[in-house]
């Protein structure tokens, strides 16, 4: 109850960012448009009415193939408040069109190594991020391997046969 | 003067090689090229329950200079491929490689993009040790037919 509470709490409080609320799998989800989301992280950070200190996860989905959503990417953010034990799901939409989104790692330093793993993985470009190079591939691979349209047979060796 | 009575004197023949050979093949010293899982059972092989210094090759070197097998135990990334080149450069001749799991002798169940499709396309393999991951028995028996490789092989001196 506490968690529906939370998601529409926000869709009210930021009605121009939040595009949908709601609960996922029991969960408390949000999802938003990505020029939102330097404000909102900012406020679920430093708001002690949502305290969500701790950034657990980041990561982001390809929805290449996925045609009713209609969109190419989104950015997730699996936030958990220490003081309040709960969680909270946000989605950013990135359309393929601009793949960029902002930084932040000014909120939670966390963020810099799994947005550099977005950026090598996805191709996503984090605006403001300090350091965004590859983190897993070498610098000489080229393109993002998580993406639904790499081969996922291609191969880069940087010595040796193709295969 | 009588007869010299041979059988009175303790000694063998054998030839320079075979004397080489054996010499060589109870006294390996390895390098662990150690990525992945397979390190688990590597370090069970190496432990006093399998206990590989029964054959001669319980001394790990962490110099590849200083080695004369190297055992590359693991999965071997695209991005990990010119150090494990590198470290087989630097060892000295006589050396001989091991490949320990089905990730360096094939791959293994990974086809994509980050996973070399066996270290034998990088640097020239002696033995094959297959498993996901292979049980020390297994290692030892790949152990018993390097050494045999390395008793028949020409010694180079």
């Amino acid at each position: 109850m506490v968690n529906q509470n939370l998601a529409e709490q926000l869709g009210q409080k930021f009605p121009n960012i939040v595009v949908e609320n709601g609960d996922v799998k029991g969960y408390p989800t949000v999802v938003i448009k990505k020029e939102g989301i330097l404000n909102l992280a900012a406020a679920l950070k430093s708001d002690p009415q949502f305290g969500f200190n701790v950034l657990m996860d980041l990561t982001a989905v390809d929805y290449l193939f996925w045609e009713e959503k209609g969109l190419r990417f989104e950015v997730v953010y699996n936030l958990y408040s220490t003081s309040a034990n709960r969680r909270l799901f946000v989605k950013a939409q990135v359309p393929e069109a601009d793949c960029t989104i902002d930084s932040v790692a000014g909120v939670w330093p966390a963020a810099d190594w799994f947005e550099r793993e977005i950026w090598d993985m996805f191709g996503i470009q984090f605006k403001g991020h300090p350091n965004l190079k590859r983190i897993l591939m070498y610098e000489e691979f080229k393109g993002h391997p998580l993406r639904k349209d790499y081969p996922y047979t291609k191969r880069q060796p940087l010595i040796g046969p193709v295969n | 003067m009588g007869e010299v009575k041979l059988e009175k004197f303790s000694f063998m023949t054998t030839t320079l090689n075979d004397a080489i050979g054996w010499a060589r093949k109870f006294s390996l010293f390895q390098y662990p090229f150690v990525t992945a899982c397979c390190g688990m059972e590597y370090m069970a092989t190496a432990c006093s329950h399998y206990d590989v210094d029964r054959f001669g090759a319980g001394f790990p070197r962490f110099s590849p200079r200083q080695a004369d097998v190297l055992f590359v135990v693991g999965t071997v990334s695209h991005k990990l491929a010119p150090v494990l080149k590198k470290v087989y450069d630097q060892m000295c001749e006589p050396k001989w490689v091991v490949a320990f799991g089905v990730c360096t002798c094939t791959g293994g169940f990974y086809d994509n993009y980050a996973t070399v499709m066996g270290i034998d396309t990088i640097i020239p393999v002696d033995v094959y040790i297959p498993g996901c991951p292979p049980r020390p028995e297994n290692v030892l028996d790949g152990l018993m037919k390097l050494q045999e490789k390395i008793q028949k092989q020409k010694q180079e001196v």
